[in-house]
């Protein structure tokens, strides 16, 4: 390594403070050239980046696995859409892309074909329906958590219930909904406890029509524990002394909470709610798809279930890829919207402006 | 609202609470109970579920017909479900094949986004923000589950345990959590290494590794919970049952009610109750995620958000 070869004059820019908020990383960051004035001629931009190279080398390099795993398994497969515009026929060959380069092109006839398709709406529908309940009975409970931890000052207490709260999050769905199943299903506890008191048993595991709001619960069960972690580190970095000053000016315990600690958790609330709106047609793909059989389609099957029963299930790859590309440009623009509109009113958003 | 303030003194006793700040009103009784009767309700909500499969799992059949299904006092404990289960047969390959996989792709994971994090945490240099940009630019879209599943099959690796592997083994949120920590570090005694003649690898190894153990234990965890509690790819890349890992032989067992391969005699015979080996395969699935996440939760906040939610 050369670094001993290479004049380094970054180490006043290193001190720079550079924030990195949840996933905006330092786009903004001005990290630009300009700073090396002892690198060279100022004409020499080509020298500056061989020295730049020999300098940073070491560290390109270490990045490479990891970006070559994101190119080919992220970026790569992006390519893999145009069977949607496709008569794709998977029994071709055995490899993908020899059956990509020789199926015939049918243009936008997948499209047309699922614009008509109920069940393609459906599925829309039901994703919709999922994600609102999500938003309203799923979103306020980890806020409302972390003001209840918050409000804890037990040291022990606090530590003992984040321990048990943040457990279910490191569960798989197949463990969450087999410990549903267990007790919610149609040999399940509460049936259980029904029966031996002389009531019908009954199988909420296979009910359509409370299917959604079980979803919804199950998300709670698993998640919302976990969700208040970002909350509780916003309540931390609250200015202590601004409830101090709150209470000497005669505001009770809930003025300080509406007027000190609500505005602090604002900025997160608004970039989770960004993030949720940007995610909304993405409605716990797994869990749901677990579900599916025993439900049935009719209540339980959203956009990612439909995409991966056309295509994985039927085969129909190109059917299935134009259902999936549409979801993905949808979500694309309601990423860009929700941002927006953050930005319009004044939060900071996903990424800046 | 909560304060740091300092410890308690230690003769006080454990469950004594801090002192509050002068111009803190003392809590209500009512206040109180209202708290802990809902904190409560929230731990138990998550706790009665645990103990039932727990409990169930360590009873004999008798107790079990006895019950009418699942048990909720522990009456006479038996391993019978669990030696069964591990004793060879399909629940202990499985079991096998996900500890493998775990183990192998938590490593892999790590050392990708470790090198990758460390790579890009210099501000100013050659092309991280280029690299930043393509990593980030992933967390807002996905290709799509028909041609990731297509690429997987194009680049052979169908039945292989590397498509458990290799399409997921990178998380850009970690590395960026990971990169954030790395930056935190004092850049002084990383341009002083330098300075004495260390490569990036030794720095990385000897001076940004090991104050980074909190964020290392965290992304640990992460990535070995996610690869213990996949079952989406394995169902869609691997059509050889004998190679399934311990989430999806769960599935067959408890969601279709199925006994696993060799145990249906011993079940029908009434020597062994499906029930408690439904509940087995759950707490083998649940317990090394249950014993390590306590250990690595005081880490969760100073190890992921100095990285992820800074400011």
């Amino acid at each position: 390594m050369s670094h001993s070869t290479a004049p380094r004059s970054d180490t006043g820019a290193a001190k720079e403070p550079e924030t990195t908020p949840v996933v905006s990383g330092d786009t903004t960051g001005g990290t630009g050239g300009g700073r090396r004035s002892t690198a060279g001629p100022p004409e020499g931009s080509r020298l500056r980046l061989r020295l730049r190279w020999r300098r940073d080398r070491a560290l390109l390099l270490m990045s490479v696995p990891a970006v070559a795993l994101i190119l080919v398994f992220n970026y790569l497969p992006i390519l893999g859409n145009v069977v949607a515009f496709e008569d794709y026929d998977p029994y071709i060959s055995d490899n993908g892309v020899v059956s990509i380069l020789n199926s015939s092109w049918i243009g936008l006839e997948h499209f047309e074909q699922l614009f008509g398709d109920p069940a393609f709406w459906h599925a829309v529908q039901n994703t919709l329906i999922l994600f609102l309940l999500q938003l309203l009975l799923y979103f306020p409970v980890p806020i409302a958590l972390a003001l209840l931890i918050n409000s804890v000052v037990r040291p022990r207490v606090r530590a003992v219930s984040q321990a048990i709260l943040y457990l279910p999050h490191f569960f798989s769905w197949v463990l969450v909904i087999a410990v549903f199943q267990q007790l919610l299903g149609g040999a399940g506890l509460l049936s259980q406890l029904l029966r031996q008191h002389g009531f019908d048993g009954i199988d909420l595991m296979t009910d359509p029509e409370t299917f959604k709001y079980l979803v919804t619960a199950q998300s709670v069960w698993k998640d919302a524990g976990w969700g208040i972690i970002v909350f509780l580190a916003a309540l931390a970095s609250v200015d202590q002394e601004l409830y101090e000053a709150a209470a000497m000016d005669g505001a009770g315990r809930w003025r300080r909470m509406w007027h000190v600690t609500l505005p602090a958790l604002r900025p997160v609330i608004a970039l989770l709610l960004v993030l949720r709106v940007g995610d909304a047609l993405t409605v716990g793909f797994e869990q749901i798809l677990l579900q599916r059989d025993a439900v049935g389609p009719e209540a339980s099957e959203v956009l990612d279930t439909f995409v991966w029963w056309y295509g994985v299930r039927n085969q129909d790859f190109g059917y299935a890829a134009a259902a999936g590309l549409v979801k993905g440009v949808v979500s694309i623009g309601l990423v860009l919207a929700a941002n927006k509109v953050a930005h319009l009113m004044g939060e900071q958003g996903v990424y800046r402006k | 609202m909560t304060t740091e303030l300092a410890e308690a003194p230690a003769r006080q006793r454990w469950w004594a609470a801090p002192p509050r700040p002068v111009w803190e009103e003392p809590p209500g009784r009512a206040g109180l109970a209202g708290k802990g009767l809902v904190l409560t309700f929230a731990c138990l909500a998550i706790l009665f579920p645990l103990w039932i499969v727990v409990v169930t799992s360590l009873s004999s059949r008798k107790t079990i017909d006895e019950a009418g299904g699942l048990v909720m006092v522990p009456q006479d404990i038996t391993f019978v479900a669990y030696r069964e289960l591990l004793s060879g047969g399909q629940v202990s390959r499985a079991a096998v094949v996900s500890v493998l996989v775990t183990l192998v792709g938590t490593l892999f994971s790590m050392a990708v986004s470790v090198l990758c994090a460390y790579g890009l945490s210099r501000s100013g240099s050659l092309g991280h923000r280029w690299i930043l940009m393509t990593l980030m630019a992933t967390m807002f879209f996905s290709a799509g589950l028909i041609p990731s599943y297509l690429l997987v099959q194009s680049l052979g690796l169908m039945d292989t345990y590397l498509s458990l592997i290799l399409p997921s083994a990178v998380s850009v949120f970690n590395i960026l959590v990971l990169r954030g920590f790395f930056m935190g570090i004092s850049q002084e005694l990383v341009d002083s290494a330098r300075i004495d003649g260390a490569g990036e690898f030794r720095i990385l190894w000897q001076i940004v590794l090991p104050l980074s153990r909190a964020v290392v234990a965290v992304i640990t965890l992460f990535y070995a919970v996610g690869y213990w509690s996949a079952w989406f790819n394995a169902s869609l890349y691997l059509n050889d049952q004998d190679k399934m890992p311990l989430q999806n032989v769960m599935i067959q067992l408890v969601q279709k009610q199925q006994a696993p391969v060799g145990l249906g005699q011993a079940i029908k015979t009434g020597e062994l109750s499906g029930l408690a080996v439904q509940m087995a395969v759950m707490v083998l699935a649940l317990l090394p995620v249950a014993v390590l996440s306590p250990f690595v939760q005081k880490h969760f906040r100073k190890g992921m958000l100095t990285g992820a939610v800074k400011g």
